[in-house]
């Protein structure tokens, strides 16, 4: 039983007319596993290194470089909600509105609710400054936000 | 003087101004056969002659790096897109990939025909999201349209733009990082020379140009040499080595004003204009104590500098590494620059990509000693070791690959100089002001 379905590996293998040699497919790649998998492990590292012709290694090294993608023992959840932390955000509360959630539900920096539902970041500036405090729930930002704000776009995700 | 109308800013409010039928509605691709069928080299003229400046940070003069590309090479050579827009209070490159794709998109295929490249990789970075999609679909509409792909408008040029996405690294944003991420390994900047226009992606001549300097090349195409040059800041005739700051220039304001934005001004505002006039004054009735000019990296403003321009010279005329990103961040009279100071080291200790030593264990240390201070236990001789470290990491005292070191001492540098005495009152009376949130993101 391999870790990349069929159809994972024709996406990645969809994505080598893109660049002239299958290493520039890594990103690329741990994206769509990390995506569909939420966590990329190690037979998944092993099975996109002989697609893309690496030693596993090099797939490890980097994929942990960017601190991005979660582990086998530590998969996402459902979702990812990132709270920024950086310089315009701190300013108008946004350490406070991670803090606030992360008590609400009973979850830590890097770690997913017991339901499984979501996995809670920091983040460093997400460059949407002009809406601090701003979070990035999957890959939307979403600005100006409060607390109760917050938890009413979690509680409806 | 004729009152300043945006440019990149013209089309952002105006209903599906991201749409291709938009953009040639205001006159969009409508003379792209025409500059395809110039001469590259004539186009990179007309940029050089524009005294474009690199908007990403560094403030390159853009037709001038195209100009460094081997004559007569066989090819491919390729454009890098800088979106890994990451230097914290930056969001300008944002607003032009979300609002206004074309904008850029010309200005992508202007490029590519003056260095004869075939093939750009625009890396985004991977939180821009909404970009990522608008620009994908605009990419599509393009292709539908014949101004993407094969024989462009019959001219015989062909170009692909390929969308990459990255995965949370500020040393994306170092042009040398970028390549190596684009490589699909980690992003640990390369050693120059070679400079990227010599061997740089794929080991390929590369141009690597940020998101707002290619919007600018779409303008100054359309619309003039002697345009761009009547905006910004003429060179100071007393430094014959200064090339002036033309052009208009997205600043962003955010922290502690009442109407955080991102405005497009001519070069050279003031950051006290920004604040006052742009960004609904600071917030609260109270007064700015610092101003990051131009991302944190490049340090601070103290309230006494707010009349410095902000256009390429001005910033370093008051101590400041330069404009930097023109993203303005402002910190009100009640904040503690301790704590701003931390927030940026924590940042940087953060991002640093660990090649070199001195960023790896400085930025490491610097925050350390910051954490020390700020958990009551600072010591009066905290202040110097902090500048002894900042002045040892960087390209300036040559001890770095790359400029994230500069970026990551500068704060320090500014921060503890001119606001030493605040430092030492917090040291003195052994304040402590870390928060219960920043105990629990330290302990995971």
């Amino acid at each position: 039983m391999s870790a990349l379905s069929e159809e994972l590996r024709e996406k990645i293998k969809a994505e080598f007319p893109k660049y002239p040699n299958k290493r520039a497919v890594t990103l690329p790649a741990l994206h769509l596993v990390h995506d569909s998998l939420r966590a990329v492990s190690r037979e998944a590292i092993v099975e996109i290194a002989q697609l893309l012709e690496l030693h596993p290694s090099e797939v490890h090294d980097t994929m942990t470089f960017y601190n991005f993608f979660k582990e086998e023992e530590n998969p996402l959840g459902r979702h990812r909600v990132w709270f920024c932390r950086s310089i315009s955000c701190a300013l108008r509360g946004g350490e406070e509105l991670l803090e606030s959630v992360c008590h609400r539900y009973g979850v830590h920096p890097g770690h997913t609710t017991q339901d499984g539902k979501f996995t809670v970041e920091f983040a460093e500036c997400l460059g949407a400054c002009e809406g601090a405090p701003c979070i990035l729930v999957n890959d939307v930002c979403h600005m100006d936000m409060t607390p109760e704000s917050t938890s009413a776009l979690i509680d409806k995700l | 003087m004729p009152a300043f109308e945006p440019v990149l800013f013209a089309r952002i409010n105006k209903p599906d101004s991201t749409s291709l039928k938009s953009w040639q509605a205001d006159g969009g691709y409508s003379r792209l056969k025409e500059f395809l069928s110039m001469a590259p080299a004539d186009v990179t003229n007309i940029v050089k002659d524009s005294g474009l400046r690199g908007r990403g940070g560094a403030g390159f003069p853009t037709g001038l790096k195209w100009t460094f590309l081997p004559k007569d090479h066989p090819g491919p050579i390729y454009l890098a897109i800088n979106a890994d827009e990451s230097e914290p209070g930056t969001f300008n490159n944002r607003y032009l990939m979300e609002k206004d794709p074309h904008q850029l998109i010309e200005g992508i295929i202007l490029a590519c025909h003056a260095i004869r490249s075939n093939r750009a990789y625009l890396y985004l970075r991977y939180e821009y999201g909404t970009s990522y999609r608008v620009l994908d679909a605009a990419i599509r509409e393009c292709h539908a349209a014949g101004i993407l792909g094969k024989n462009i408008q019959g001219t015989g040029f062909d170009l692909d733009i390929i969308l990459h996405r990255g995965a949370g690294a500020y040393i994306c944003g170092e042009e040398t990082g970028l390549i190596e991420s684009l490589e699909g390994k980690r992003a640990w900047p390369r050693i120059k020379p070679p400079f990227p226009a010599i061997e740089g992606l794929f080991r390929k001549p590369t141009i690597v140009n940020n998101v707002e300097t290619l919007c600018c090349v779409t303008h100054i195409l359309y619309r003039g040499i002697e345009w761009f040059k009547s905006i910004g800041v003429q060179p100071d005739p007393s430094n014959p080595r200064d090339p002036g700051s033309f052009g208009p220039k997205l600043y962003c304001v955010s922290g502690h004003v009442n109407r955080p934005c991102c405005v497009e001004l001519p070069l050279g505002v003031t950051a006290r204009e920004l604040i006052e006039e742009h960004a609904g004054g600071v917030w609260k009735g109270r007064k700015a104590k610092a101003v990051v000019p131009g991302g944190i990296s490049m340090g601070f403003l103290s309230d006494k500098e707010l009349d410095t321009k902000l256009d390429f010279a001005g910033p370093g005329k008051v101590g400041c590494l330069g404009l930097g990103t023109a993203a303005v961040v402002v910190v009100d009279d009640q904040t503690s620059m301790v704590d701003v100071l931390h927030n940026c080291c924590r940042f940087m200790s953060h991002e640093s990509c660990g090649q070199c030593t001195p960023c790896r264990e400085g930025t490491h240390w610097m925050t350390k000693i910051l954490e020390r201070i700020r958990s009551g236990n600072g010591r009066s001789e905290d202040l110097d070791l902090l500048l002894e470290v900042a002045g040892s990491m960087g390209i300036i005292p040559g001890t770095t690959i790359c400029g994230l070191s500069d970026g990551a001492a500068w704060p320090v540098k500014n921060a503890i100089n001119k606001f030493r005495p605040e430092f030492e009152e917090y040291i003195r009376s052994r304040k402590s002001s870390v928060t219960s949130a920043q105990k629990m993101m330290a302990a995971h």
